[in-house]
């Protein structure tokens, strides 16, 4: 939009190259990559860290709000401190140390958790040129690395050496390995539309509408299981019966303390966040203002006006505010109805509409 | 030492290490951890190639499906305290023995062999042309081994389905068994 201007809202693609180029002037080009590696490890970990507080805030605002409360009103203006005040609370807990527990696994387990979300978020485009790896697998790299993060909970779980916690983890494990399936599976149906499993490339074709209007019933169908299914995939609520607080007093996390179990409490949060993401992008057109076709040019010149930032944050916390709104109003499921809701009735339907959007594509129905 | 150079290192030498802990760990559940790590350096060494496909194929099956089946029937059949027993000297040496007579036989045939080797950065490996490929019938299309695993796997589970059935209805004795 602004040509010869290096920052600009709406095209980071200057910015980036020509911080680049600046490096590699200034340094070889091992250290230039190992400086930039450097500055975007410590970019998104500042913004996890940030949208981590907040949404611990928000959710527990959304939760007030559903239950017509107030929620944390104290702590500086409407609240808004009380989870940094949480955190530093949590960083000075004592580390409780455990007899007969599996020592390594034990202190490993949070890292796996905390790792793979992050190597998730690093694949997800934030604006245009806002990027860290534009893999040509995108869809599938970030579905790939968050499955890793079942791995750290079957560890917490069994390396704790408690009943609540293994029992927990079982849950978790069998609940994130079947509901595994159905996400892939609503995602498969918009690579179908898309042509293409590149996130760059996602964003880019719905330049003139979003996917969940390109492909009408069958997207809206895909999005809709993708939200039932991520929910579940992130252990939230209705789907929580992995830390049922009432039967299991917190799952597989039970045994932790201080600065480890805000490491899975922050997974957790974040893994909604990467989920609600990827929905935005994949199905509500990432960083991409609403378009309409050519007919509607006016409105799409103002939408223009609105940076591509601020549209995917807004998209993101929609999805992120469906997904509490799911978790405060339902009430938990049993193991064998969850089981039952992916094999009897989530997975056969994904099945069938994955069929129906091939179809759909092939014949050229689609918008 | 260029940079890739020093990645190929830092994999190469995780996948040493760790699968050698992997067979020597005398702790069922650490033994499954070490061989997670093995396959997920794996999975950086395609990255390093850019045939970033086969990278995620690694992840999702071999780090994300096959180690979590492993730990989850650990989880249900072992205990915390539970540790393999010591192997008797006369076994570790003839394991020793038949691993680096494998190990020297593996090395050997990978030298003798001449591999096409080229300095050029490593070509990114489209996803239309890998599914193209996966699903044709010309001289480098896959479709025969693919529909013949698909069969494969059919077969398997339907193998597991007749197993897990086992004969007719149940016998009175065992449900007894379970009512005690």
């Amino acid at each position: 939009m602004n040509e010869g201007k290096v920052f600009s809202l709406y095209d980071f693609t200057a910015l980036t190259k020509w911080i680049d180029t600046g490096l590699h002037h200034a340094m070889s080009p091992f250290w230039a990559v190992i400086t930039e590696l450097l500055i975007i490890g410590v970019l998104i970990l500042i913004f996890y860290a940030l949208i981590g507080l907040f949404l611990v805030y928000a959710e527990r605002k959304v939760c007030a709000f559903m239950q017509n409360r107030l929620g944390p009103n104290r702590v500086g203006p409407f609240g808004l401190f009380q989870t940094i005040a949480d955190l530093l609370k949590l960083l000075f807990v004592e580390l409780v140390p455990i007899k007969n527990a599996d020592k390594f696994l034990f202190n490993l387990a949070p890292f796996i958790v905390i790792i793979a979300s992050f190597m998730a978020i690093a694949a997800i485009p934030f604006a245009k040129g806002l990027h860290a790896i534009d893999l040509n697998i995108g869809v599938f790299y970030v579905m790939a690395v968050s499955a890793m993060g079942v791995i750290g909970i079957l560890l917490a779980g069994w390396s704790s050496n408690n009943k609540y916690s293994l029992i927990g983890a079982m849950r978790s494990g069998a609940q994130i390995v079947s509901y595994e399936l159905s996400v892939g599976l609503a995602l498969i149906t918009v690579v179908i539309l898309a042509g293409s499993m590149q996130l760059s490339v996602i964003v880019e074709a719905q330049r003139d509408g979003w996917f969940i209007f390109k492909g009408h019933i069958p997207a809206f169908i895909a999005f809709i299981l993708f939200l039932i299914s991520s929910t579940a995939e992130t252990n939230r609520g209705p789907f929580d019966l992995a830390e049922a607080e009432s039967e299991l007093t917190a799952g597989y996390h039970t045994e932790y303390s201080g600065i480890k179990f805000a490491f899975f409490f922050l997974a957790e949060f974040m893994n909604m966040f990467i989920v609600a993401s990827i929905a935005a992008t994949v199905f509500l057109g990432g960083w991409m203002p609403l378009h309409f076709g050519a007919w509607a040019a006016g409105f799409n010149h103002v939408m223009d006006f609105i940076p591509p930032f601020i549209w995917y944050i807004v998209k993101t916390f929609f999805v992120i505010w469906l997904m509490m709104w799911f978790k405060w109003t339902f009430p938990r499921l049993r193991i064998d109805q969850l089981l039952t809701l992916e094999w009897k009735y989530l997975l056969p339907f994904n099945l069938v509409n994955v069929l129906v959007m091939a179809f759909i594509v092939l014949m050229g129905w689609h918008f | 030492m260029s940079a890739n150079q020093i990645m190929f290192l830092l994999f190469a030498v995780a996948i040493v290490t760790f699968s050698i802990l992997t067979v020597t760990s005398r702790k069922i559940l650490r033994a499954a951890v070490y061989l997670l790590f093995v396959l997920v350096s794996t999975s950086g060494l395609y990255f390093m190639l850019n045939y970033q496909f086969l990278a995620g194929v690694q992840l999702t099956l071999y780090a994300g499906g096959i180690v979590v089946l492993i730990i989850f029937s650990i989880l249900l059949t072992s205990h915390i305290n539970q540790k393999f027993e010591l192997t008797g000297w006369r076994k570790s040496l003839l394991s020793a023995i038949a691993s680096a007579a494998g190990a020297i036989l593996a090395i050997t045939s990978i030298l003798d062999f001449r591999f096409g080797a080229t300095r050029e950065a490593a070509m990114e490996v489209n996803m239309h042309s890998i599914g193209r490929n996966l699903l044709s019938l010309d001289y480098n299309g896959y479709i025969l081994p693919f529909e013949v695993i698909s069969i494969l796997l059919i077969a398997a589970m339907v193998a597991a389905i007749v197993i897990a059935k086992k004969g007719g209805p149940v016998k009175q004795e065992s449900q007894n068994l379970n009512q005690q």
